[in-house]
């Protein structure tokens, strides 16, 4: 059975901080970092945008390229993230009230650093694909949290994707050809109970973490569907900086016009969970029918998965449906100074 | 006083090598050294290791690695002079011998840095410098380093190209050594604009943090030529070692490294040979400054003329005295215990003429100077070839 994404949709808040911004406060060396890591700017929530609100934003925007799913026939919803707004307590049931998914539906939050996004997609297809469910949601979102003055302060960003799986054919915009995991045990980023911010492996989390996971896991996709970088009109990675997508995408074969519409990172920033869902809803929403799309995630701890997708006619109808990507990304921008980004992210000590 | 040999080198490859742990580097470069030499019995074992507490949380090592390599009876001993560890271990084995205390010893030097992050790494390293004076006050490596460059390009008008014209040199001599963890062809403008760590130093400026091991086998000339059996023969007949203030304050003169001075003194005294007679050195260039100080403090070059011998190729591959021909700390990477050793292996593979693309031309004699802290100690050796 031919199982594929009905409706997508993305989220990013409009509020902005430029990376020199950040590096003006710790004095550090801006241009270096912006040659370095190819990072210029990052998304920050609002006040009242978390993981939950992105999620349901995104969920909105994916119903409304379904077609007209009725939320009703949603029978599984999950939401991937490292920020949960609650430790104990559901993100996917707040998400599925707001959707009109509620009550006979299954839901579940997932976390594994920034793969609990793909995560969802992974599960929700299957879902489908096994016939348990008509219709069934998945979402990568996250704020994602980096220590003040870390290098992970300069990325970590805000943002959310939906994907709608279903199996009608006639509302197919994309359908899954294939997937494939890779997944070790490798601690290169971890954040334990009561920790605020996370902590990592400084350049452990690259060679051995995320280099090793994304081209393993994107090279064994090709080999088990017998597809090369030249039959791809489209592949996106993890992205927690602009540069390591760009590196694993061209170590692969692939070439800049096959990255660079799902490469959001320097100026959208490192959305953990939201990073490679979001670019592929980018990528959606300038494809064209039948190209092929390889689109490979990571997640520190350490995973990677991968997904080829055949986008179908249905695409041009519904591209417009919905708030496009890149124009959240470059349209009705706010800029941020430190002081109300550090008030924004919960950084600064209020009375008690 | 017994003359001796080095009859066997091993060394792992220099890099970030994540899935090795301390005890499997240095039995690699040990066993390599062995089967190099042909033997498989020694009479001791000498360990350089700065800090393998600080670094994976391992103390004992001698008794340890002794062990690791089913050695265990034979007697082992570490050696630690922060990143002249490793030069001290073979110093150390070196007077063994001569002395007629050991006839054969395995000198090793080791370092496993990657197993603590950047934050980590910096404080170990720090350790090398004066706790109480320096280290409690904020300064690290790079921060002491930039203000022995400071000095000399005040006192001597050196350049911040020349310091980045040390890096590329360096650079382009790790291309064509197999065991470099930088393979990486990098330019002036590269350093210059590479991220700034403690100016004048940028990042290109400065050797990195590396794991791996380096071994070589001593024993008597006597006994290296009945095993040579005809072939070339590598003796030590120069070593020297001097300190100096672990303390930058309490140093009269900043642009000089006095300990390497010193240290160069006394091999040359005890090896009858003079500057012009070294036909390739490898220096210890922690950062770019410190190489171009070391080839003035070893009588290279006049004090100030470092820098300007660098940009015009004098210690280069195939200049006047080629310098760090195997890429050195700067891009064979620096597992600070395993430097020294690993420099000797170097000098060891030129005078045989088994340096492949890198090699100096007609190399009899060789220098090599390792230095710990910032220059509070050095070691000096000379090698010929007979």
């Amino acid at each position: 059975m031919s199982v594929g994404i009905v409706g997508y949709g993305a989220f990013v808040p409009r509020r902005r901080i430029k990376l020199e911004e950040i590096a003006k406060v710790w004095g550090a060396d801006a241009p270096a970092y912006k040659r370095g890591l190819q990072l210029f700017e990052k998304s920050v929530p609002g006040a009242d945008e978390d993981t939950v609100t992105m999620s349901v934003e995104a969920t909105r925007n994916a119903l409304a390229r379904s077609g007209g799913v009725d939320p009703a026939e949603i029978g599984a919803l999950y939401v991937g993230s490292e920020s949960h707004p609650y430790a104990v307590k559901p993100s996917g049931t707040i998400v599925s009230e707001a959707i009109g998914a509620v009550p006979v539906l299954h839901v579940a939050d997932l976390e594994f650093a920034c793969k609990a996004g793909t995560e969802s997609l992974f599960i929700a297809q299957a879902l489908v694909k096994a016939g348990e469910v008509k219709y069934a949601v998945g979402i990568g979102a996250d704020t994602s949290q980096g220590a003040p003055g870390d290098a992970l302060e300069y990325s970590a960003a805000a943002g959310a994707a939906a994907f709608i799986f279903g199996a009608d054919k006639d509302l197919i915009l994309a359908e899954i050809i294939d997937t494939y995991s890779w997944t070790t045990d490798t601690p290169d980023f971890w954040r334990r109970e009561y920790m605020h911010y996370p902590r990592h492996g400084s350049r452990f989390t690259g060679e051995p973490a995320y280099f090793r996971h994304t081209m393993n896991s994107a090279q064994g996709m090709m080999d088990k569907a017998e597809l090369e970088p030249k039959d791809f009109a489209h592949a996106i990675f993890h992205q927690p900086n602009g540069k390591f997508p760009m590196r694993v995408g061209k170590k692969l074969g692939f070439t800049h016009e096959q990255l660079e519409t799902g490469w959001l990172s320097p100026w959208l920033g490192n959305t953990y969970s939201g990073a490679s869902p979001i670019g592929l809803t980018a990528v959606l929403d300038i494809a064209s029918p039948g190209d092929l799309i390889l689109l490979t995630s990571f997640g520190s701890g350490a995973g990677s998965d991968s997904f080829v997708i055949r986008v179908t006619d249905r695409i041009s109808e519904v591209q417009n449906l919905a708030p496009k990507t890149r124009a959240q990304l470059d349209e009705n921008k706010i800029y941020l100074e430190y002081g109300a980004y550090a008030k924004l992210r919960g950084k600064i000590r209020m009375a008690e | 006083m017994r003359d001796v040999a080095v009859i066997g080198v091993g060394m792992t490859s220099f890099g970030e090598l994540w899935e090795t742990p301390l005890r499997s580097l240095w039995a690699e470069a040990a066993l390599a050294a062995l089967d190099d030499a042909g033997i498989d019995k020694v009479d001791l074992i000498t360990i350089g290791c700065m800090s393998s507490g600080l670094f994976t949380g391992q103390e004992h090592l001698a008794s340890l690695l002794a062990d690791e390599l089913g050695m265990a009876g034979v007697p082992a001993t570490r050696v630690e002079s922060a990143c002249a560890s490793g030069g001290l271990a073979v110093r150390a084995a070196f007077a063994e011998v001569a002395a007629g205390l050991s006839d054969t010893v395995l000198v090793t030097g080791v370092e496993k840095m990657t197993d603590v992050d950047g934050a980590d790494a910096t404080y170990a390293l720090g350790t090398a410098a004066d706790s109480e004076w320096e280290g409690f006050h904020g300064v690290t490596f790079p921060g002491l380093y930039a203000m022995l460059a400071r000095v000399h390009m005040q006192k001597y008008g050196t350049t911040r190209e020349q310091l980045a014209q040390v890096a590329v040199k360096n650079h382009a001599n790790g291309l064509l050594n197999p065991h470099a963890q930088y393979h990486l062809k990098i330019d002036v403008d590269g350093v210059l604009n590479s991220t700034a760590v403690a100016d004048p130093l940028n990042l290109f400026d400065c050797s990195p943090v590396t794991d791996g091991a380096a071994a070589l086998v001593l024993t008597t000339v006597e006994r290296a030529r009945e095993i040579a059996g005809g072939k070339p023969v590598v003796v030590i007949t120069g070593s020297g070692m001097a300190t100096d203030t672990v303390t930058l304050a309490n140093r009269g003169e900043l642009a000089e490294l006095g300990a390497v001075k010193l240290a160069g003194e006394r091999a040359y005294a005890m090896a009858g040979r003079k500057p012009e007679d070294i036909n390739l050195v490898e220096v210890h260039d922690c950062f770019t400054i410190a190489e171009i100080m070391a080839t003035e403090a070893l009588g290279f070059f006049a004090p100030g003329q470092g820098g300007p011998a660098v940009e015009q190729g004098l210690t280069s591959l195939h200049g006047r005295i080629p310098v760090n021909t195997s890429g050195g700390l700067k891009s064979k990477g620096h597992p600070v215990g395993a430097t020294g050793v690993a420099q000797i292996v170097e000098i060891t593979t030129q005078l045989r003429g088994q340096a492949g693309q890198r090699q100096v031309e007609g190399a009899k004699i060789g220098m090599a100077q390792n230095m710990g802290g910032s220059g509070g100690s050095s070691v000096v050796h000379i090698l010929e070839v007979i």
